[in-house]
């Protein structure tokens, strides 16, 4: 229970950091929070030739008319606890105290967990959820990419080995948007079993904007789009509900694994659907 | 071998100057190299959170970290709290309380407690088991560690 050997740097920037990235050739791992890949590199199921520590580039939230910028140092606690993201996505400040533990939230990172991408945790469903864009770097140039197209398997995600997720950019929910997050853990701070989060957009007592977004229930977070586009032109009400709970447990192909059934999965994926839509609406009602 | 480090480490607000490896966890860090044995090293994996310390303030688990990452940082250790014949309200009140038994979880127990307090309200006792749930103990239940840290609670609001 001791980590292999490795080389260790420091990097203060992210030109240093990526130009490390490039040395090695793949085979460097980026050390943020480390609340992933220290458990990894002391079971040794990482054998990386050198840790490039980018703890010293400070993480930051920042307002700008149409967005909302993270930078992917920004710890768990600080996400928690920020004003602006309180004011913005409060979605986000109920999902992320769900993460962890006090000890990890003060040491893990947005970009840790989105490019760690385990399957059952909440950042990664919440890029997805809330339409992020995410900014990526390497030695040869930069490029963004849409969080639905940056989740591609179970602890994989659209980053070669040279690449580096520097920056989260959340776009502003719209006027009268309600939301919703639902999860089953069975203990306080664990992976989620299934997890639900939903918006909801509306004009008068119509749905104009559905998202619905899930995770512990397949290889990746997803969004259920068919479940959203029922809702859309809509009142919620309880049969229209049920039809979206249905479309979602149709959408998804949860696992079994010792910790829930896949019958349980869908069966959870479904109720907290079902919450998560009601929250949504009372909230965007002003309830 | 690979490179060895040198590091500056305030510990318990004293600076300790060392060479390491990198690979060197915190936890190791804190009880072979220093003899601060107070930490203590349960499942090596950041599930127990026995071995969890302050960094910089804030509360991290020591087996999820290297030495090499607090280069220039403050840690603290359940030795900074008190001692036996002086212990700090809190250790106080887990002794009141019977907040431990055999004692293995209780120094990550009040390292975790003591960001807790310190960050959050801990209104209801939910509140404080939500706020444990990432320190195990296998003796008391919780329940005795849950009072002790109401107690302490409840004089911080008399004052």
């Amino acid at each position: 229970m001791k980590p292999p050997v490795f080389d260790y740097m420091v990097a203060t920037d992210c030109d240093t950091a990526v130009a490390a990235l490039a040395r090695a050739g793949g085979e460097a791992k980026i050390l943020a929070g480390g609340q992933s890949l220290m458990p990894m590199l002391n079971f040794r199921l990482l054998r990386p030739s050198i840790l490039v520590d980018i703890n010293r580039i400070p993480g930051f939230i920042q307002e700008t008319p149409d967005s909302v910028r993270i930078g992917a140092l920004t710890r768990h606690f600080q996400l928690e606890t920020s004003p602006v993201i309180a004011r913005h996505f409060p979605v986000l400040s109920c999902a992320v105290a769900h993460v962890g533990h006090l000890a990890i939230r003060n040491r893990g990172t947005i970009g840790g967990s989105l490019s760690h991408a385990d399957p059952a945790a909440e950042l990664p469903m919440m890029a997805v959820l809330l339409d992020a864009t995410l900014r990526i770097v390497s030695s040869t140039g930069s490029r963004t990419v849409a969080a639905r197209d940056f989740f591609l398997d179970t602890m994989t995600v659209a980053l070669d080995g040279t690449e580096l997720l520097t920056e989260v950019v959340l776009p502003k929910l719209l006027a009268q948007t309600g939301w919703g997050f639902e999860e089953v853990v069975r203990r306080h701070g664990d992976f989620a079993l299934a997890a639900a989060a939903a918006t909801l957009t509306l004009s008068g007592s119509k749905i104009v904007q559905a998202r619905i977004a899930l995770t512990g229930v397949g290889p990746s977070p997803l969004r259920a789009t068919e479940a959203e586009s029922l809702l859309v032109g809509r009142g919620l009400d309880e049969n229209l509900g049920r039809r979206a709970i249905e479309a979602v447990r149709e959408a998804i192909s949860p696992e079994t694994d010792l910790h829930a059934s896949a019958e349980l999965r869908r069966h959870l994926a479904g109720v907290l659907t079902g919450r998560a839509l009601v929250a949504a609406w009372r909230r965007g009602r002003g309830g | 071998m690979k490179k060895m480090c040198d590091i500056a480490v305030t510990v318990n607000g004293t600076i300790y100057e060392a060479t390491v490896e990198p690979r060197l966890l915190l936890a190791d860090f804190l009880r072979h190299t220093l003899g601060l044995t107070g930490t203590h090293v349960g499942c090596e994996h950041g599930v127990c959170g026995a071995c969890t310390v302050l960094v910089d303030g804030d509360s991290a688990r020591s087996c999820l970290m290297l030495a090499v990452q607090v280069n220039g940082r403050s840690v603290e250790t359940v030795e900074s709290l008190g001692s036996i014949g002086q212990m700090n309200a809190l250790q106080e009140s887990f002794h009141a309380h019977h907040a431990l038994q055999c004692g293995f979880c209780t120094p990550g127990m009040l390292m975790t407690a003591t960001d807790l307090l310190r960050k959050y309200p801990l209104a209801t006792d939910d509140d404080i088991r939500k706020g444990l749930s990432g320190n195990l103990c296998r003796c008391t239940g919780y329940e005795h560690i849950v009072k002790a840290i109401r107690a302490v609670v409840k004089a911080g609001e008399k004052q």
